[in-house]
């Protein structure tokens, strides 16, 4: 095992100086520093030609200077880092690199796990109703999100989402062929998601639809979306939905103390949304953080406080309940902030912005500010979504179709277990496994490759980062790029071969 | 999420093998793929709309020594605007029922002929996929080739070699190398993503060398006196052929995007040449008011990208052995028939034999 990890660390570092190298000559073929000095009309125009090489050492050649940047970046191992200039600017890199990390690493994981999730899930029932309308309508959407350019998507999403949602939200009133259009589409999805007899097909569409129409005339009648609120009576409602699915998911609606644990979190949950309104008034992110540690806790110990010989599996089930109903809480607190923010003099009504990662002079409370940056977000993280979400629909239902056609899910079903059981814990569980390694590369890809995303929604992260200095024809921010970028690729790689050796016992890493 | 179906019982398993084996009686390997591939319907609908792309994209404003049938015969010169504000005049229904009008997607604030633009934008695009997937392809054959055959040492320098590009985001080196060559000539720039863009496939086709120079038709060529180059070239790129096809056409629609990207970043081709890329590029802030500048090449992109990407499917699945078609219960019902039928007849002339003997 030593021996395999040496090895790979030995050719990984070889693999990322031949990388870096090569892009070095490369980038310092394609760049010109002097270009602006050559047609430039100044008297002087010599003498600055030759302050400038002198400054970039442009007389050496390109795998001499090439050294001396890798020298720069290697004092970094001991405690000397010179990661070099930004020179248009005089910069150095390092400044500009910490906060284009920060902004790529906020763009980047909102999305990742969004994508992953939402992903998962819909492979999981696509698999499941395969050759069924829902799956053909899963492919065909994927295949369509898979062949779509961010940057015009993004266009797309900047004109409907942002600027639409922001004209629709002067009037906030849906029409009544709009509400009935949306609520068929919806009820077409749920009941071929449900999918089995025609007229259980029908009752899930019926109510889908239904509820659909009511939500949205009340939202439209009352003008909800200038002032959403949740308020304590959705929460409870909604907490105890919760409950049941997630019961009914992690541990099957048989196992009563289960369900007793999911229903009592929800109830606390709406209990304590008033006490806790008071408890938000001093907000901070340490505190939020705090409270959903607590959240989670308090859920293990109802858990456990219901007993019973499988109290593990009711912790458990109390733990997601728990996460989730905070998580609600704090969603209808940031709603009561929606009013306040809109209407303040920056916003002017349009929440909905089409570029950068803030809005500039905000002042507010904490939730405001949250709020802010979550209105940001949402353009990107959608144009990112859609398109890994794609991927990874495809991977997790190939790779759940494989498992279910195992001899092993055919011996859990031959030994009588409910199909829930089957599912969940035979089939789900093992489908993930090729999932593990090529999260890691997505990982990996997504930290170097929002290029477009980050230059179409203005956001000063990596990718910008790496097209600025490509144009300005600053080498050292751009070779640090080219440094993170592969070296997180190395080390993504090298984690999922030992993340799948991990879970699979049938892979051997020594070989 | 209760009703799986459960899987079919022996007697439909063997009625569905049944079918299968009826349908490939006497057929080459390559018959029953290209079968197969035929009967893929969203392949065949995506080869169908591509090639009308191809030929709609070479042959209106003319490629090369193809002259064109489009009036002006070119693109890039200005006109006077013809519809105020430069609406397209082609019309599908209304007051004159279908037209197609001088000015079919419209026309830019100068005046220029959006059609002709996209066409030009469609002809660059299509010939830097068509490039890129060639050359990735053959470099990513030969590679994965050697390095599968021989092993040792040249696999090793051969896999880190790939290496060094695969931990480099393709659309970096892309936009370093299209910052050199962007603004010489489109086919170099193609030329030279070619030559990044092989990482994928000389894995994949490493991996099934490995698997194949094991079996024993390669032992039996050995024998028989070929040479490496012999077993390499006429016996195991043949029995890897799946894979390669399948992952070039997946490649193609990957250099696509990857072509318009650059292109949108400044990168790519630029004027005096236009690609589909530049197009959106150039006219995404008109979009509020001129929004078919934005749609045509748009739309162009995502249906070549998902055309390819259906065929690639539907490829895949023609190569997939282990792939069968769920046979309709009609025709289920049909081989149940004829099956006892058979039996019928065969029990009827054993007791006829009986009786003789």
């Amino acid at each position: 095992m030593l021996n395999f990890v040496l090895r790979r660390l030995f050719s990984s570092v070889a693999v990322l100086l031949v990388a870096t190298f090569l892009v070095f000559v490369l980038a310092d073929i394609a760049v010109d520093p002097l270009e602006d000095l050559r047609t430039s009309t100044a008297p002087n125009k010599a003498a600055l030609i030759a302050e400038r090489t002198q400054l970039l050492g442009l007389d050496q050649p390109s795998p001499v200077r090439y050294l001396s940047w890798l020298g720069g970046v290697a004092g970094c191992a001991i405690g000397k880092c010179d990661l070099g200039m930004a020179w248009r600017t005089n910069q150095p890199v390092a400044d500009v690199l910490g906060s284009a990390l920060v902004v790529t690493l906020k763009l980047v994981t909102v999305a990742t796990v969004l994508a992953i999730v939402l992903g998962v899930l819909v492979g999981v029932v696509s698999a499941l109703r395969q050759y069924e309308g829902f799956d053909y309508g899963i492919i065909f959407l994927s295949f369509l999100l898979y062949s779509l350019p961010t940057f015009w998507v993004a266009v797309l999403l900047k004109q409907w989402v942002a600027i639409g949602f922001n004209d629709f939200l002067q009037d906030a009133t849906i029409s009544l062929p709009a509400i009935l259009a949306i609520a068929i589409v919806l009820g077409i999805i749920f009941g071929s998601a449900v999918g089995g007899e025609w007229r259980r097909r029908f009752i899930v569409f019926g109510v889908s639809a239904a509820s659909t129409i009511a939500v949205l005339s009340y939202i439209s009648a009352t003008k909800w979306l200038l002032d959403p609120a949740l308020g304590p009576v959705v929460i409870l409602v909604t907490g105890l939905g919760i409950a049941y699915a997630v019961t009914a998911v992690s541990t099957g609606v048989r196992n009563k103390r289960a369900m007793y644990t999911a229903m009592t979190v929800a109830v606390l949950g709406a209990a304590l949304w008033w006490p806790l309104q008071f408890v938000f008034q001093q907000a901070n992110g340490a505190l939020i953080t705090g409270l959903a540690v607590v959240a989670v806790a308090v859920g293990v110990v109802v858990g456990y406080a219901w007993g019973g010989p499988d109290r593990g599996q009711s912790a458990r089930t109390g733990a997601i309940v728990a996460f989730l109903v905070a998580g609600l809480i704090y969603f209808d607190r940031l709603m009561q902030a929606w009013r306040p923010y809109s209407e303040s003099s920056v916003i002017n009504g349009r929440p909905i912005p089409t570029i950068g990662s803030q809005t500039p002079n905000l002042k507010g409370s904490y939730w405001v500010v949250t709020l802010d940056q979550l209105t940001h977000l949402l353009l990107p993280t959608l144009a990112l979504i859609l398109i890994s979400f794609a991927g990874y629909t495809r991977y997790q239902r190939a790779s759940m179709l494989e498992v279910m056609n195992q001899d092993y899910v055919r011996t859990a079903r031959a030994k009588g277990l409910t199909e829930r059981t089957v599912i969940m814990r035979h089939a789900f569980r093992n489908s993930l496994i090729p999932l593990a390694t090529i999260v890691p590369l997505d990982i990996a890809a997504l930290l170097g490759g929002a290029v477009i995303t980050e230059r179409i929604f203005g956001w000063t992260g990596m990718g910008t980062m790496f097209l600025k200095s490509l144009d300005n024809a600053e080498l050292d921010p751009l070779m640090i790029y080219v440094l993170i970028v592969g070296a997180v690729a190395v080390i993504a790689n090298f984690l999922a071969d030992l993340v799948y050796a991990a879970l699979d016992p049938r892979i051997r890493v020594n070989a | 999420m209760s009703n799986i179906e459960q899987s079919i019982p022996d007697e439909g398993d063997r009625l569905e093998n049944a079918i299968e084996l009826k349908e490939v009686e006497g057929l080459s390997q390559g018959q029953i793929v290209f079968r197969r591939f035929v009967r893929h319907k969203g392949a065949m609908i995506g080869l169908v709309v591509l090639m009308g792309i191809v030929i709609l994209a070479a042959t209106s404003i003319g490629w090369g020594p193809i002259p064109g049938w489009w009036k002006g015969g070119g693109f890039g010169g200005s006109n006077p605007v013809e519809i105020p504000g430069g609406r397209p005049t082609l019309q599908l229904w209304g007051e004159g029922g279908f037209q197609i009008g001088n000015y079919p997607f419209g026309q830019d604030a100068i005046g220029k002929d959006m059609f002709a633009l996209t066409m030009r934008g469609t002809q660059q695009s299509l010939m830097v996929m068509v490039v890129i997937g060639l050359i990735a392809t053959v470099v990513g054959v030969l590679i994965g080739a050697f390095a599968g055959f021989f092993r040792g040492w040249l696999d090793n320098l051969l896999m880190r070699f790939t290496d060094v590009f695969i931990v480099l985001p393709t659309l970096v080196v892309g936009a370093v190398l299209g910052k050199i060559f962007g603004n010489v000539n489109a086919v170099i720039l193609a030329v030279t993503l070619g030559f990044i863009s092989w990482t994928g496939l000389a894995r994949l086709v490493r991996g099934d060398f490995l698997a194949l120079r094991e079996r024993e038709f390669v032992d039996a060529a050995r024998v028989a006196g070929a040479s490496n180059a012999r077993i390499m070239f006429k016996h195991m790129i043949p029995n890897a052929m799946g894979v390669i096809i399948v992952n070039t056409t997946l490649l193609m629609s990957a250099a696509i995007l990857l072509e318009t990207a650059l292109s949108y970043l400044g990168f790519g081709v630029q004027l005096p040449d236009v690609s589909l890329g530049w197009l959106i590029n150039e006219y995404q802030t008109a979009f509020a008011t001129r929004p078919w500048l934005f749609w045509w090449p748009g739309l162009f992109i995502v249906a070549i990208a998902l055309c390819i990407n259906f065929i690639g499917d539907g490829l895949r699945d023609a190569f997939d052995p282990r792939q069968r078609r769920i046979p309709t219960t009609r025709a289920l019902r049909r081989t149940e028939k004829a099956a006892a039928k058979r039996e019928a007849r065969a029990a009827s002339v054993g007791t006829v034999d009986g009786a003789n003997g």
